[in-house]
């Protein structure tokens, strides 16, 4: 008897101490990134690095302005979400309610191998692919763009919706469909206005998630996107967050690499709000 | 017990001391050009390997690692580019070590095939921003570069004269990057580091000169730095670190120094 609860003593022992690792972990990033982001800005002022409008860190007078990442990362997400969600929001619509078993399985499938798709393999596909595509149709001289990225993203966004949206539209109770119909409500109006209804904040969570996704790619981003430090503009290169810090990171030094932690705390900050807002409709569901 | 303890605390940490010692000796410092990163990493590695000597390198920039020298916080300096007269009277000496080449690409299946330097500076700080006015389709030119830091493009616009002043419609972070997105857009023109240009572009003469190892090292291809290692003229080196100098501008570092993609002097 005594052994078995010094047994699980033990193994309640372990499992804090591997839970406390993530918590951990966590907590030196987050502490890491404010120690290192923060001598940047006071260097700079909050104000002239948050809203101007011109990056030049190497210049003879650097100009440290991030207006346009984020400027660029906000419209980038937002176009992303306003084509992706439509798409996904009705495929998953689609997938749990009308489509029978065998179309079913066969989607889900090719949406979770779409979820798999490294984002190297996206941004390459973009880059060689898009990019020329765009160029040619909206006779541009360069289709490297916020378009092009608001496209890959899109896609890249489309399987956490189908995911997330699914899983909730199949919790709505069944009792809830059969009474709509019973009562001489047509399927489609059924599913608009009862199931959707019934599962909103799932759906509402499953687009923050791909909000999440969009503003944090980088590797896809940076292929197509042109990354030049432009304020944006749908058919002109532009720069992300994500790419601002990971494109200069490897020959910066002294204020400049200073200035792309400061950009790294500032996506984290953004990423941050995400996740309250995603608990905030998680929470909402449970009750 | 808590002496004993302690005592064997106090032996660990004199180790700890003596082999501090010990690897500080054996140790080549050097400093300077971020461009010669690559070049002086496969250097160091190799050297390391065959003497057991570590190379550290410090990627400060040109400027800073000449001050390195000079205030004696290196060994061996790096420069990519040639030692200026004050600086050689400040009792600085400059060796070669090898030679950049910066090859101008566009896309295959643009006709335009030479430009001057001049041509290209104009092109880049977007006073020329059509292939018709250079003979070409009448297609706006699109620049593609590299981000702020890398040191092809800061070879580039030292060479050009272009600092700060390039219109880039593209900033891209690899050679691979530039080449591959120049071979898929006709407009295109872009710049990487001559070792690495493959058949997918159109190589530009630069003045009627091609690019070639030949022209790179005598000097008749303009678009090239040299890569330029820093020491105090009359003052001996460390051991180690003359061991290292000596084995880098050797014949048989010439090897390596091509597969970082420059040309040995």
């Amino acid at each position: 008897m005594k052994k078995k609860r010094l047994f699980e003593n033990i193994v309640h022992g372990v499992f804090l101490i591997l839970g406390h690792i993530t918590v951990g972990f966590v907590l030196l990033i987050t502490i890491y990134l404010i120690v290192s982001g923060i001598p940047a800005i006071k260097e700079i002022g909050l104000v002239n690095f948050l809203f101007g409008t011109q990056w030049a860190p190497t210049k003879a007078e650097p100009q440290y302005g991030i207006l346009p990442f984020i400027l660029t990362s906000v419209y980038g997400t937002a176009g992303a979400i306003l084509i992706g969600v439509p798409i996904g929001f009705m495929t998953a619509v689609y997938l749990s309610k009308v489509a029978n078993k065998k179309v079913r399985a066969v989607v889900e499938n090719a949406v979770n191998l779409l979820a798999g798709i490294p984002s190297v393999v996206y941004g390459l596909v973009g880059m060689l692919i898009l990019v020329p595509t765009i160029k040619k149709i909206f006779d541009v001289p360069d289709g490297a763009s916020l378009f092009a990225a608001i496209i890959v993203l899109a896609v890249m966004i489309l399987p956490s919706i189908i995911k997330v949206s699914i899983t909730s539209l199949d919790a709505v109770p069944k009792e809830y469909e059969d009474a709509s119909l019973a009562l001489g409500a047509t399927p489609t109006e059924t599913y608009f206005k009862v199931s959707v209804p019934a599962a909103k904040s799932g759906i509402a969570a499953a687009v923050v998630l791909g909000v999440g996704r969009a503003i944090g790619e980088t590797m896809a981003v940076m292929m197509v996107s042109g990354n030049v430090a432009n304020m944006p503009s749908l058919f002109e290169s532009v720069r992300f967050l994500t790419t601002a810090v990971s494109s200069e990171m490897a020959y910066s030094s002294g204020l400049q690499q200073q200035a792309l932690f400061s950009i790294a705390l500032v996506l984290f900050l953004f990423i941050m709000l995400i996740n309250v807002t995603l608990n905030f409709f998680l929470k909402k569901e449970r009750k | 017990m808590k002496k004993i303890v302690s005592l064997v605390l106090a032996a660990i940490l004199m180790c700890t001391v003596f082999v501090g010692c010990g690897n500080s000796s054996e140790t080549v410092t050097t400093d300077g050009s971020t461009s010669m990163e690559k070049v002086i990493g496969a250097l160091g590695e190799a050297f390391e390997t065959e003497k057991g000597i570590t190379v550290t390198y410090n990627p400060t920039g040109s400027s800073s690692g000449i001050k390195a020298v000079k205030e004696g916080t290196c060994d061996i300096g790096l420069s990519s580019r040639n030692l200026k007269d004050e600086e050689i009277a400040e009792g600085l000496k400059g060796t070669v070590l090898a030679y950049d080449g910066i090859a101008i690409i566009v896309n295959n299946s643009n006709p335009v095939s030479d430009m001057d330097l001049e041509t290209i500076a104009k092109i880049f700080k977007g006073e020329i921003t059509n292939w018709k006015e250079l003979g070409g389709k009448d297609a706006e030119i699109v620049l593609i570069g590299r981000e702020a830091g890398s040191g092809t493009r800061d070879g580039f616009e030292s060479v050009t004269d272009t600092e700060d002043a390039c219109k880039y419609r593209q900033e891209l972070t690899s050679t691979g990057d530039v080449i591959t997105t120049v071979s898929s857009n006709e407009d295109a023109i872009g710049y990487a580091s001559v070792a690495s240009v493959e058949e997918t572009v159109k190589t530009v003469t630069v003045g009627g000169v091609a690019p070639t190892e030949e022209t790179i090292k005598n000097g008749t291809y303009v678009v090239q730095r040299p890569f330029v290692l820093v020491t105090k003229e009359g003052e001996a080196l460390s051991e180690s670190a003359s061991a290292f100098f000596d084995y880098i501008t050797s014949d048989e570092a010439a090897e390596i120094i091509a597969s970082a993609g420059v040309v040995a002097a």
